[in-house]
């Protein structure tokens, strides 16, 4: 991992947190898949914040109460509605949004490269210190957008974060859940933090928050209109259920 | 365009009768994909229960939390009958006590619906949480809101909306129904109230801080004396009972309140003296909505629960839910519970648009109480014999709802009133 420290991001009272939010299926709703195998059925389907968003949310506003951050930036990309998604981290304390909209899928064809690449692009204009994002979304499980876009911006990243501090030196510290237990690692900014379970409690957006939230600023704009390849890589043939459960026997 | 200027003008009307915050983004942009579908529009209306997005997210966040915090301590508040200070403590800090006290108040300053549907939400999980928010947002906050003086206001609404809990008294053991005939009396001595009398059935006492008291100032004058007091917990004089052991709702508590020479500074009289039989019918014509929202939440709380288990439960081969017997029953609740939020949030869109709504209000809550009683007694046998243990949430349903027909004015009471305008209406 990179130390090179650049005084310029130590000013941490100016620091720019830029926070992904993606709009998928509600967890606690029973999947149905759509009667052609083409994709899982989201028509009046109750939608909500990726909980690993929510985490990431969460987190980049308790660095805006500690004093490390100074505005957090929620970023969504997808149809419409996401501005409601972007509306939620608003709510729990995001000072303003950027909606990219879509009419592509984003649990199939608006895959983590293009991801990537758009939130890349954003990062072009808006130049934040830290980019947090949810580990993966609960709809494509891909766990990749965080460190492709790592890759793409040579940023070091630390994924599966458990636990995220500030040190004096403008680096963070990050303990990552890995499989042998826990795993730290510092790394100087601007970086890519991906948020897991376990890196925080996400507040509920209360009610004066959520109509104070209003008039926070919305930035809208097209994703064709990004300059960004967002062609598909694969494409999904087939989504069925998995086979039903057969009973045991008894060996 | 004449069809434009039509579809303006009654946006125009609306904004004028609606307060600029109930006017929200959805209802503006449905108008706009109206037109773009090609037909002539000349006013947008929305169905009942489209909501806006502040709505829905306020619902959506209330009905998290109320699963979330309150729901695991449901079963033991109820045995206990005591409302544990962690469920208090995040109505607060939600900003479920002040939906409608406004931001310079430190409020939630949103709208007398987001209220009812934060309440039918909570009443999902637990109706006793949900009278508790019931009665401080639209009879304690709304009596300040409309009939505070600015002074008042400054100093109540902040502490509703942030740690303070609010107890309407206006019942006592002789007068329930006939409220008027009530016999607290408040005597005036210089420049300072002294009250008197025993009130009954007060909920949310055990643990208010700010009592709303209805009583008699000068009974020569029959109910044109009854004026309302602002009597703060600490004022000496006024006693809290032990709470009521109640069939349901038992984690809210009602308590009889007694009022022993309590006095309070002038200042404390809330609104004009001699209008508080106004202000109670008032408060209670629009309060009644929120009741009737605690209704219908707890029943779509009941059949929630119970539809689901129809479907796992087999008998004789298959899902109860198959028989059609069951069918029609569970479509035939399903309807009514329908019907009754419909009646609910016409209710309480008509009072909020500033038109006559007091017939729709006894209506619905009238029709929520029946329906949640028809609801969990249904739920109840549908669920047979493991729906009679107190394991299960229904038989808890079943014991809450009855109140929804007494309280804030009995059913009796509704109809009557409902009678009263269908005679004004229909009188030759």
């Amino acid at each position: 991992l990179c130390c090179v420290v650049d005084q310029e991001s130590l000013l941490v009272s100016t620091m720019k947190v830029l926070v992904g939010v993606k709009r998928v299926v509600d967890y606690a709703v029973k999947i149905r898949i759509k009667g052609d195998k083409s994709a899982v059925e989201t028509a009046n389907v109750k939608m909500s914040m990726n909980p690993f968003c929510e985490i990431a949310v969460e987190e980049a506003i308790r660095l805006k109460e500690k004093k490390s951050a100074k505005e957090v930036i929620a970023v969504s990309i997808g149809p419409k509605q996401s501005v409601e998604t972007i509306r939620t981290a608003l709510a729990m304390g995001a000072d303003r949004g950027i909606h990219v909209t879509t009419d592509m899928r984003t649990d199939q064809e608006v895959q983590p490269l293009a991801i990537a690449k758009v939130f890349a692009k954003l990062i072009e204009e808006e130049k934040p210190d830290l980019v947090i994002l949810g580990k993966q979304s609960i709809d494509d499980d891909s766990n990749q957008t965080g460190q492709m876009l790592a890759g793409l911006m040579d940023w070091p990243q630390a994924t599966f974060a458990n636990e995220l501090t500030f040190g004096d030196d403008g680096t963070i510290s990050v303990k990552r859940e890995i499989d042998g237990g826990l795993q730290t690692v510092s790394a100087s900014l601007p970086a890519v933090v991906t948020a897991d379970l376990r890196l925080n409690q996400p507040r509920y957006a209360t009610l004066p928050n959520i109509m104070k939230a209003k008039k926070k600023k919305v930035d809208s704009k097209a994703l064709a209109d990004m300059g960004v390849d967002v062609e598909p890589r694969f494409t999904v043939t087939e989504v069925s259920d998995p086979p039903t459960r057969q009973a045991g026997s008894v060996v | 365009d004449p069809t434009k200027m039509a579809a303006l003008r009654v946006i125009q009307k609306l904004a004028r009768t609606v307060p600029p915050r109930c006017l929200s983004v959805s209802w503006m942009s449905s108008h706009a994909s109206a037109k773009s579908a090609g037909h002539p529009v000349s006013e947008v209306v929305m169905p009942l229960t489209v909501l806006s997005e502040d709505e829905q997210m306020m619902r959506d966040t209330v009905a998290k939390f109320a699963k979330e915090k309150i729901g695991p301590l449901v079963r033991e508040m109820d045995q206990n009958s005591k409302m544990d200070d962690s469920v208090l403590q995040g109505l607060f800090e939600n900003g479920l006590m002040g939906v409608e006290v406004e931001a310079e108040y430190g409020g939630t300053d949103s709208t007398f619906f987001s209220s009812c549907l934060v309440v039918e939400e909570l009443a999902r999980v637990d109706p006793s949480v949900a009278v508790l928010v019931d009665i401080q947002n639209t009879l304690i906050v709304t009596s300040l809101r409309l009939h505070g003086t600015e002074e008042q206001k400054q100093k109540y609404l902040p502490r509703l909306a942030a740690d303070t809990i609010g107890s309407f008294c206006l019942s006592e053991t002789e007068s329930g129904s006939d409220a008027f005939a009530l016999r607290t009396r408040a005597d005036k001595k210089g420049d300072y109230w002294v009250i008197n009398g025993s009130k009954m059935w007060i909920s949310n006492s055990e643990q208010a801080g700010l009592f709303l008291v209805f009583a008699n100032a000068d009974s020569s004058q029959g109910y044109k004396g009854i004026s309302t007091f602002l009597v703060d917990r600490d004022t000496p004089g006024l006693t809290i009972d032990k709470h009521e052991d109640k069939l349901g709702i038992r984690a809210s508590s009602t308590c009889p309140v007694h009022f022993e020479d309590v006095k309070i500074p002038e200042s404390n009289l809330l609104g004009t003296l001699g209008h508080g039989y106004k202000y109670a019918i008032g408060l209670l014509n629009e309060g009644r909505i929120g009741i009737a929202a605690q209704m219908v939440g707890l029943a779509q709380g009941c059949f929630d629960y119970v539809v689901p288990y129809t479907m796992e439960r087999k008998q004789f081969g298959q899902s109860i839910f198959n028989f059609q017997a069951m069918q029609h029953q569970i479509s035939d609740v399903a309807t009514e519970i329908e019907a009754a939020r419909l009646l609910v949030y016409n209710a309480a869109r008509l009072r909020e648009a500033g038109r006559p709504f007091i017939k729709q209000a006894a209506m619905a809550k009238y029709y929520a109480a029946e329906v949640a009683a028809k609801t969990t007694a249904k739920s109840l046998e549908w669920m047979g014999g493991v729906g009679f243990t107190k394991d299960y949430p229904v038989e808890k349903f079943y014991r809450d709802c009855k109140i929804g027909a007494i309280y804030e004015g009995t059913n009796n009471i509704q109809l009557s009133t409902i009678a009263r305008y269908l005679k004004q209406e229909w009188q030759q």
